[in-house]
């Protein structure tokens, strides 16, 4: 070890490993954890059934809500973080993520379109018959 | 020693530029493991994200059946959600349990994950056998059609689980905290806490967006 610049000679983490702490560390996320997906879960349940808020705003405070439940479980059940031993794990999600997006976003786009370049159904019946 | 040491040096310094980066070799059986099995939890998400996808496209369609809002129970729901995760809390502290090798604490984890499993999946069944009783069944509709695939391949996942929690439970009674058993511990966790992560989108996109509407 002499003055050369060298990387991190450490493994890295598998995923659902956490970096070396103690016992009352990692009991300590997992609470915190706990905490903060039902706190999420329990906004999403109450925005979900309440009159207090802008209707439309519902289905986007839903979204932002699962999606950020998602992130807390990812972060604290999970542990995939953002540390350089941890490049690997946080790739293959990135890239599961986008054929989700890919799937879900195509496929509802799609559909949409030919709903709406669909005759009505009536006429189309009257069509083939 | 010496030798495999300059080795080493030379492999990490192929090009002779000074610059030294030490690898510390191939990764160990645990990463690799759990790596592999992170990759099919992927690959799990995207297959579900094809059952959101057909669910999405089909709620609106209800041939004049039931809409979603007149057959979802939001408290069952709200019991199901907390159930899974308190299991995903339990399961962290059994894995926990399993890593300093206490084994008191490692079957009571593991005992609560099952119940609480067991709890979630007796919940979903009695809702599902209420549905069909009252001739709501898959086959009435797309919609329902979606809507029993989607949740019901999220239940016959928890089933495997809690099924695989098992095995696991006898696998420390019978071998111990032996490195292959804790591998397969270690996969079990990240199965158990991506179901919960499905079920977030479940209950969102399912229940709480399909009862508004």
């Amino acid at each position: 070890m002499s003055d050369q610049t060298h990387a991190r000679t450490e493994h890295d983490l598998a995923p659902g490993e956490e970096e070396q702490h103690s016992v009352g560390e990692r009991i300590v996320g997992y609470v915190v954890g706990l905490g903060l997906a039902l706190l999420l879960t329990a906004t999403s349940f109450f925005i979900a059934g309440t009159d207090l808020v802008w209707q439309p705003s519902i289905p986007v405070a839903l979204i932002v809500l699962a999606i950020a439940q998602m992130g807390v479980h990812l972060v604290f059940f999970l542990h995939i973080t953002t540390g350089p031993d941890n490049t690997n794990n946080v790739l293959a999600l990135a890239f599961g993520l986008l054929v989700v997006f890919l799937v879900v976003g195509g496929t509802v786009w799609i559909m949409a379109h030919l709903n709406q370049n669909m005759p009505p159904m009536d006429q189309f019946i009257r069509m083939h018959s | 020693m010496s030798m495999t040491a300059t080795v080493g040096r030379a492999h990490a310094d192929p090009h002779h530029i000074g610059l030294v980066v030490e690898h510390p070799g191939p990764a160990s059986k645990r990463i690799v493991t759990a790596y592999g099995f992170w990759v099919f939890l992927l690959s799990d998400i995207v297959m579900f994200s094809c059952f959101f996808a057909a669910y999405a496209v089909l709620v609106s369609q209800t041939a004049d059946g039931p809409k979603g809002s007149e057959i979802f129970e939001q408290r069952n729901v709200a019991i199901e959600t907390v159930c899974l995760l308190l299991s995903s809390f339990t399961c962290g502290m059994a894995s926990i349990a399993a890593d300093v090798r206490n084994r008191f604490w490692f079957y009571l984890g593991m005992a609560v994950t099952c119940v609480l499993g067991l709890i979630f999946l007796l919940i979903e069944f009695r809702e599902f056998a209420d549905l069909v009783s009252r001739g709501y069944g898959p086959s009435r509709s797309a919609f329902l059609t979606a809507f029993f695939s989607l949740v019901g391949c999220h239940g016959l996942h928890v089933s495997a689980g809690v099924l695989w929690l098992l095995t696991m439970m006898a696998q420390v009674f019978a071998k111990g905290f032996r490195a292959d058993v804790l591998r397969r511990m270690m996969c079990f966790a990240l199965f158990w806490h991506a179901l919960d992560i499905i079920w977030v989108g479940v209950f969102s996109v399912v229940y709480l967006l399909g009862s508004g509407v």
